[in-house]
């Protein structure tokens, strides 16, 4: 089955990104197919290459990136939604220089991009999977 | 592509989370995307649509305005949960009055809004392919 999963909550505030991989890591080990993940609201924070979780903790951002979700074309498909992101100070280096900000924290395992790619993942997947309250 | 139903189920009050609002964005975006659209509101989400919303008062953007412009867009099924409103002494007199026009019918303006039971409202979220919840 060919599943999508929407992400609407941060890392460690919240179970939403945890169990959302979870599941999805489980999905694949069955031999489903993640189509992609949408991080939505808070959610664009799991895609922080700045967080430093204690060491015994678990890691939200490297067990995502550990994933290693992926298209056709090589390209992450874990999409972080644009507008949500740029309001929480979350960019990557294209968005860093098109708003002269000196500085970029998207994981490169991510990608940032547009509220259309969650319509799609709706269209094109069996399932949408939303993780939060 | 092919069209599936999309239910956006509102349940969070218009401000005091950010909720809503991003419900909103997701929704101007689908409309684009040429699907069966529908917007379900139940719990604290029956504010979103209360008549009158003045937020000078705590610094906040106030994009109730922004529903009124989904009927240009062909997204006119706002479902409405009779139970919700009642638990919260309000009626459909008190949500806006969202109309959108039917060019089939010589552009008649025609109310958006439908105030259903939560068991009408699950019956249509059984119906949904994406049931988009916020």
């Amino acid at each position: 089955m060919k599943i999508s999963i929407q992400i609407n909550e941060g890392p460690y505030q919240h179970q939403a990104s945890d169990t959302a991989y979870q599941f999805a890591k489980a999905a694949i080990a069955k031999g489903h197919e993640i189509f992609r993940v949408f991080f939505y609201h808070d959610g664009v924070d799991n895609a922080s290459r700045f967080t430093v979780p204690p060491q015994d903790d678990r890691n939200v951002v490297n067990n995502w990136a550990s994933l290693d979700i992926k298209n056709a074309d090589g390209e992450p498909e874990l999409v972080v939604c644009v507008a949500a992101a740029l309001r929480r100070g979350m960019l990557d280096e294209g968005e860093a220089d098109k708003n002269g900000i000196d500085g970029n924290n998207i994981h490169p395992a991510f990608r940032i991009s547009g509220l259309g790619q969650l319509i799609e993942a709706g269209i094109q997947s069996d399932r949408l999977v939303v993780f939060g309250d | 592509m092919s069209t599936k139903k999309f239910m956006y189920l509102n349940r969070r009050a218009p401000y005091g989370t950010v909720y809503a609002l991003e419900s909103l964005e997701v929704v101007l975006i689908a409309a684009a995307f040429d699907q069966d659209v529908s917007l379900a509101f139940m719990d604290d989400g029956v504010y979103q649509l209360v008549e009158g919303q003045n937020t000078d008062g705590i610094g906040m953007k106030n994009f109730s305005k922004t529903f009124h412009a989904l009927g240009d867009y062909d997204i006119n099924q706002f479902f409405v949960s009779a139970e919700s409103l009642t638990e919260r002494g309000l009626s459909a007199d008190d949500l806006m009055p969202l109309v959108w026009e039917d060019e089939d019918d010589d552009w008649a303006e025609k109310p958006s809004v439908k105030v259903v039971s939560n068991v009408e409202l699950s019956k249509l979220m059984s119906e949904q392919d994406v049931c988009l919840s916020f």
